[in-house]
């Protein structure tokens, strides 16, 4: 399994939750596949998609998803210990770990070598932190956002990319129609 | 009351709820204030741009947000400010520790420092310098400035300003 398919089997699970999607590949495929404007999509901005989404899980009480890459985590690697201190129980950080820089050609990341975000994520103080297989993502998933604790998951999958179309919505439309779904879950 | 509590007043008073801050030893009083005040969240962050997506992510969950940092930052920041804060019109306060003024003791913070206005006006973004504390008073409508154009906005701050070093 690659990354756009553990997304498609994702997608229906995560409709209506508030979703920080990675900047290129991760973010033109949840767009393409179920464009919700419960989706924040990052159009630019390596890395930072743990941290958005963290920032958004301690401000309001709706529950969090971040779909995050291997390399992006790699790039933010400040971002495990603050997540792991700063703890928010409404947020759940998806790395799909497919060991390689997908949205600029696959060149390897160090997590597909001898660096095991897992324990990366472990020793940097998160409590929860669950590595599964691609096959099983969609039901590790469900099972975090039914529960209450923040919890980060490893997906491993294989590295691949299929053709998508960019995103050419505005980003300050992208940013309205979710701040707008963020106000009206949380009223 | 001390400068320090001068600022985080007044960000409280401007519904500033989030402060994310990266250390300097000018910032030490305001970082500690910060951290005392009951009605803000401070989180340090690692990084500075790392701080400036927690503050993105703050803010669309409806609190406003800050950052306080040196400014060394500036130069790591750049992306993060031109494609995530100005792209998306999101507002950011900065106070920013002015390093490599008058009275420095660290040849290395002046060769930043000799950047730091050039790099801001490249970026269009509005910038205040506060030298004497008696400039704080504009703090407030600094703040409500920021929050009424939806843009970073940047508050240098000297060691006059914080009283040396």
């Amino acid at each position: 399994m690659i990354r756009s398919d553990i997304i498609k089997e994702l997608a229906p699970t995560i409709k209506e939750t508030l979703t920080i999607c990675n900047i290129g590949l991760p973010s033109q495929e949840m767009h393409m596949i179920d464009d919700q404007p419960s989706n924040f999509y990052m159009l630019g901005t390596m890395g930072l998609a743990s941290s958005i989404g963290l920032g958004l899980a301690l401000a309001q009480k709706s529950k969090v998803l971040v779909i995050d890459g291997d390399g992006s985590v790699l790039t933010n690697l400040g971002t495990l210990p603050t997540i792991a201190n700063n703890v928010a129980d409404n947020y759940l950080l998806l790395i799909i770990d497919n060991g390689s820089y997908g949205s600029t050609g696959d060149q390897p990341t160090y997590a597909g070598k001898k660096t095991s975000l897992t324990e990366v994520a472990k020793a940097c103080g998160c409590e929860t932190v669950i590595e599964c297989k691609a096959e099983d993502t969609v039901q590790v998933v469900k099972d975090a956002l039914a529960g209450d604790k923040m919890t980060v998951i490893v997906s491993k999958c294989d590295s691949g990319n299929i053709k998508v179309p960019v995103i050419t919505m505005d980003p300050v439309v992208i940013r309205d129609r979710f701040m707008k779904t963020v106000a009206a879950q949380n009223t | 009351m001390s400068i320090d509590d001068v600022i985080i007043d007044g960000f409280v008073n401007n519904k500033v709820e989030f402060i994310t801050t990266v250390p300097c030893k000018q910032l030490g009083g305001v970082i500690d204030a910060a951290e005392k005040h009951p009605d803000i969240y401070h989180i340090p962050s690692n990084k500075e741009d790392e701080g400036m997506g927690l503050c993105a992510g703050a803010f669309m969950g409806g609190k406003r947000s800050a950052i306080i940092m040196q400014n060394t930052a500036i130069g790591v920041t750049i992306n993060t400010l031109v494609t995530l804060t100005q792209f998306y019109r999101m507002p950011l306060p900065m106070l920013i520790s002015y390093r490599g003024e008058l009275g420095e003791p660290v040849a290395c913070q002046a060769e930043m420092a000799v950047h730091t206005k050039a790099l801001l006006a490249q970026l269009n973004i509005p910038t205040y310098h506060f030298h004497k504390q008696s400039d704080a008073e504009e703090f407030d409508k600094i703040l409500k400035y920021t929050f009424m154009c939806n843009k970073p906005v940047a508050i240098l701050t000297d060691a006059s300003f914080w009283g040396g070093y």
